[in-house]
């Protein structure tokens, strides 16, 4: 089973590998490749021409390091470029401020800011114990006051209310006065959705900013945005001083190119994903997550990243001396991969990152269980067992057994997946990372 | 009761869908062909409207202001979008001979209008053609050849909408969150109006806050029929909306329904019901079922057609939000790669300008 799934997931890495060596001209036809799932991704087109030209500067100088096929480095340079690009992860709100800090919503029509106001004054409240204001300054949407009202009586916020025939901002300073004099930490001010090319509509959000001052100024991008994400980004990057970007609508299947283009745009990073219509969903942004999406790839990008940072350099290169001197591979090194697998979060961690049908397909059949047991087995031998397996006879298996808590034969087919692996690691005269993984595959139990 | 009657209608169509399904674009193909040529000639009746027409959006259309054309209005929606395109345009046809570099350029302008890599190159390649068919040297030459190949991409789905078959004509109206569908139903609501015709709108959305009140307040405002219900289904709200406007003989009634993703696969089962229950209280209908796209969209509004389609077979699409800079080039990828008709675009936030689309139209205010 874990075979099938290895072998699919390695051809996804083999479509975009295909060749022994990195040429000009394999760079050429590759980075065309890239252009065009970024441009079906809906990066801007400058944005993706700049980007373009990076990574074949970056890769073409880039020498293909040992443990790495040609392949892989490549994907390693345009995986690390996009994310580069994306900025840093996880940057969360800054709300020192005199309180209230005041955050101010900003976006086209129809981008989510209402739904993520009201998401985020739920994520302030329970992750943060911040109390906080809702108030909506869109006297234009029919109904768009009595949203966030609903909204706020949902999550249990306070609302500040206001009505269409007041002014955006008098509404928001009547909000900010109601708001000191009842200590609130944060004020969120939802604005009515505008066009970047709508003069009067833009002067008002920039008097609201004047008026009101606020610490976070957020600009909200819908993920499905297409091409025109750069103009209006700019245009209001122009016009308010952002301070950063929330994605919305990620639970979509768009690939979410806008957020390359915003962020290159703006130079603000993207701090929060807006995941579906429920209050509780909105979540952290990484970096690394959205640009194997934008790149259409699942996590997968994400897991050999994963694996080429956690992976211990230095233990790996122990390991194949060892078996470069031909000095056997032991349970001892067996157990060391286990334990560098947990230290990747474990195969359920592994496996989410898998795309989705592959990780359905895998789950239930490789648990952290079954890893926890062979370690379990391992633990219950002697050193001098450990060193050499071929000790291990018939009493000696009750004994281990016993002491794990498992079933003779259980620790028979351990015993038999170290054996083929010895077997395998014998055959790397070369050695490298990734045969290292490949080769754990064949210790797991039961499949 | 409820739910008896609930899970019966969960039953029953769900059979029949599949086998309807292979019919529907064999036979909207056709008829794309056949009637290119109905212009929209009743179109400028919206005298009627003027008096209520500055509630809905606080951008009020200036009476004093005079009528313009149809085409000169979407002109001026689309000037921002020309300007950008235009510009880049002017530089490409600017005088020169047609060399690779300008379709390279040419290829930048097409993109840069979310047309989308497919749709793209099938446009490059048509024009390519044509310009060694007709033997052009000069890049002038070339603009109103784009526009020819443009033309014939995205003419067969200009297809107005006729409401006149049935009475009630039954619409209903899907999208992703945040398209436009309310504010799309209002101005349709007044478009039918305009025409002369009874409509009634059943607040189906019933699941974003405040989206019924959206609706409700809306309808007040403009005298327009609003059946809405605390709470409960949309497609309960739809059955309702439908008995009512045989019972009361209105004309058109559009049916609402909340946003959502394609990829919420309960929710798409959701507004499949919808359609089943409208079927319940009418046996012919929907009569018309629209999808509501944002111009902003990239190339996702493809892969909301294919999805909506499969689960619902539109009959056509509406195009907001075109008064941006955002271009909407979107629509010819979806006339390359899943072409359903495109009954409306809308060309600014007041309540005149969702109208019918026209190709031509639509080409001309983009590069002229």
């Amino acid at each position: 089973m874990f075979e099938n799934l290895s072998s699919r997931l390695s051809g996804v890495v083999k479509t975009l590998r295909g060749h022994s060596r990195l040429t000009e001209e394999n760079i050429q036809d590759a980075m065309r490749e890239v252009r065009m799932a970024l441009l079906e991704a809906d990066v801007a087109l400058p944005v993706v021409k700049q980007f373009v030209a990076e990574v074949k500067e970056r890769a073409q100088g880039k020498e293909v390091v040992g443990s790495l096929t040609p392949g892989q480095a490549f994907i390693g340079v345009v995986y690390e470029e996009l994310t580069r690009l994306m900025g840093a992860q996880n940057d969360a709100l800054n709300l020192a401020a005199v309180p209230p800090a005041i955050v101010l919503m900003a976006g086209l029509q129809g981008a989510g800011k209402t739904t993520t106001s009201g998401k985020l004054a739920k994520f302030l409240k329970e992750t943060q114990k911040k109390r906080v204001l809702l108030v909506s300054t869109d006297v234009y949407r029919p109904a768009a006051i009595e949203q966030l009202k609903t909204l706020a009586a949902q999550i249990e916020v306070e609302w500040f209310p206001s009505d269409i025939s007041q002014k955006p901002v008098d509404i928001a300073l009547a909000a900010l006065d109601y708001a000191k004099r009842h200590f609130h930490d944060v004020l969120i001010v939802d604005t009515a959705g505008r066009l970047a090319i709508d003069e009067a509509m833009m002067q008002e959000i920039q008097a609201l900013h004047v008026a009101v001052k606020p610490v976070e100024t957020l600009f909200v991008v819908d993920a499905m945005q297409g091409q025109d994400a750069v103009n209006t980004a700019r245009a209001f990057g122009d016009a308010l001083p952002l301070t950063g970007v929330v994605l919305t609508k990620m639970d979509g299947d768009a690939r979410g190119g806008a957020a390359l283009s915003v962020r290159h745009v703006t130079g603000k990073p993207i701090k929060f994903l807006g995941v579906g219509e429920k209050l509780a969903g909105l979540e952290p942004f990484y970096p690394d997550r959205l640009a194997s999406r934008i790149l259409g790839m699942g996590d997968v990008l994400t897991l050999i990243e994963d694996v080429q940072k956690t992976v211990d350099q230095d233990e790996a290169l122990r390991m194949m001396k060892k078996v470069k001197s031909g000095k056997g591979f032991d349970l001892e090194d067996f157990k060391a991969q286990i334990q560098q697998m947990k230290k990747m979060g474990g195969m359920g961690a592994l496996l989410d990152k898998l795309p989705g049908q592959l990780s359905a397909a895998a789950s239930g059949q490789v648990t952290d269980k079954a890893v926890a047991r062979i370690e379990g087995i391992i633990n219950s031998m002697t050193p001098q067992e450990r060193q050499k397996p071929e000790l291990i006879k018939a009493s000696r298996k009750r004994r281990i057994a016993a002491g794990a808590g498992v079933q003779v034969q259980e620790v028979n087919r351990l015993l038999n997946q170290f054996e083929q692996t010895q077997k395998m690691m014998k055959q790397f005269s070369k050695g490298g990372m990734g045969k290292l993984m490949r080769g754990m595959k064949g210790m797991l139990p039961g499949m | 009761m409820f739910s008896f009657f609930r899970k019966k209608t969960a039953d029953t169509p769900q059979e029949h869908q599949p086998a309807t399904a292979p019919e529907t674009p064999a036979d909207a193909a056709p008829v794309a062909a056949a009637e290119p040529a109905a212009p929209v000639a009743d179109v400028p009746t919206v005298p009627a409207a003027a008096s209520v027409a500055d509630t809905f959006v606080p951008a009020p259309q200036p009476q004093e202001k005079p009528k313009l054309s149809w085409a000169e209005r979407l002109k001026a929606g689309l000037a921002k979008t020309r300007d950008k395109l235009g510009k880049s345009l002017a530089s490409v046809f600017g005088g020169g001979k047609i060399d690779e570099d300008l379709y390279e350029e040419l290829e930048s302008v097409l993109l840069t209008a979310d047309m989308g890599v497919e749709a793209t190159t099938f446009l490059l390649d048509d024009v390519r053609e044509r310009v060694s068919l007709k033997g052009l040297k000069d890049a002038q030459e070339l603009k109103g050849t784009l526009k020819d190949a443009l033309d014939d991409l995205i003419a067969p789905l200009e297809i107005p909408l006729d409401v006149s078959g049935h009475k009630p004509f039954i619409l209903m109206v899907a999208g992703v969150n945040g398209a436009g569908k309310t504010t799309s139903i209002g101005k349709l609501a007044k478009y039918f109006q305009g025409q002369g015709k009874s409509v009634l709108l059943a607040a189906g959305d019933t699941f974003r806050a405040a989206a019924r009140e959206q609706l409700v307040v809306w309808g007040e405002r403009n005298g327009v029929q609003v059946i809405a219900q605390e709470s409960g289904d949309s497609a309960a709200v739809a059955f309702d909306a439908v008995n009512a406007a045989k019972a009361r003989g209105i004309d058109v009634i559009i049916v609402d329904t909340a946003g959502r993703l394609p990829t919420q696969l309960h929710l798409m089962d959701e507004i499949k019901k919808v359609k089943r229950v409208v079927q319940k209280a009418e046996p012919t209908g929907p009569h018309e079922i629209l999808l509501v796209l944002d111009a902003n969209t990239g190339q996702n509004a493809v892969s909301q057609v294919k999805s909506f389609d499969d689960a619902l077979e539109l009959t056509g699409l509406v195009l907001t939000k075109l008064d941006g800079t955002a271009k909407g080039g979107v629509i010819a990828a979806i006339a390359k790669q899943r072409p359903v008709p495109l009954r409306f675009i809308g060309v600014g936030e007041g309540i005149d300008d969702l109208r019918p689309f026209v190709a031509r139209d639509y080409i001309d205010a983009l590069f002229d």
